[in-house]
């Protein structure tokens, strides 16, 4: 399993898992946004605290993410963010699209 | 400058084999010591290239994509990703921060991210012949290391 998700409220998180690439985006982006038709949530969090690498397909999944929930307004938080990954969101910008938070 | 390790690798263009690409070119560069950050650097500078020749060097067909690595007495990393599919018409436009000719869900930022994750990236490339991509990353001498 690449992804997990718990519901709580209004609020739907999901548990990324593994290496988010062009290999793996694809079964991760179905899951999450299975999870967003079903449960319409005001705030989508992303958690990455098990995710080892991301690259820019992983860019491509939050941009996709972001532009599905501003149709009804919900927020966007993403968490657990290694260094790494930190790193390649912020040089894409994407603290204008989600928060971003890193891992503890 | 003297060449002092090398490897080749080729592999079919199927996107199960980005991680281990980008896996192996990290293991090569491990000889130079370098830190957790500048091989994740390597990693993610690698994947976005080999994923341009998968996803657009070769589009819906499978191709060989050929890597190759040398390390210098410099103690600089240098990989070449080549495939022989559709090429780029316009390089300079190409690399363009935001620039995508696939749209959907890609960014447009794989060009950006190499340039940003290395010290020095070269692309060459011809129309219905292929395209080559130098990355090129200096992993800093560290005290204690063999190549400080
Ligand atoms: N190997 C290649 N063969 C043919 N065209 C390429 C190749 N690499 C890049 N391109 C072209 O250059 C454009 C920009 O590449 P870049 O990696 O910056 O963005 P992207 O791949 O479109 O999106 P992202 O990398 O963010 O998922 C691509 O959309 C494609 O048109
Ligand atoms: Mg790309």
């Amino acid at each position: 399993m690449l992804t997990k998700t718990q519901v709580t409220g209004e609020v739907v998180t999901v548990y990324l898992k593994g290496e988010l690439d062009h290999h793996t985006a694809r079964r991760m982006r179905e899951a999450i946004d299975a999870a967003v038709e079903l449960n319409m949530p005001s705030l989508l969090v992303l958690d990455f605290s098990e995710v080892g690498f991301m690259d820019s397909s992983g860019i491509g999944l939050v941009m996709g993410r972001y532009r599905i929930l501003s149709k009804t307004g919900a927020q966007l938080h993403i968490q657990g963010l290694s260094p790494a990954i930190y790193k390649i969101m912020r040089l894409a910008g994407m603290e204008r699209l989600a928060t971003l938070q890193s891992k503890a | 400058m003297e060449i002092i390790n090398k490897f080749q690798l080729t592999i079919l263009s199927r996107s199960a084999n980005e991680g281990f690409a980008r896996s192996t070119v990290a293991a090569f560069a491990s000889q130079l010591d370098p830190t957790l950050e500048e091989i994740s650097d390597i990693k993610t500078a690698v994947s976005e290239a080999v994923t341009n020749c998968i996803v657009h060097g070769y589009q819906n067909e499978f191709g060989k994509i050929y890597i190759s690595g040398e390390i210098t007495s410099s103690g600089e990393l240098r990989v070449k990703i080549r495939d022989k599919g559709c090429g780029i018409e316009n390089i300079e436009k190409a690399m363009e921060p935001l620039f995508t000719t696939v749209g959907g869900e890609r960014a447009g930022l794989g060009f950006a991210v190499m340039e940003s994750f290395t010290d020095r990236i070269k692309v060459r490339s011809t129309v219905g012949k292929g395209t080559t991509v130098l990355l090129v990353k200096r992993i800093k001498p560290r005290f204690g290391s063999k190549n400080g």
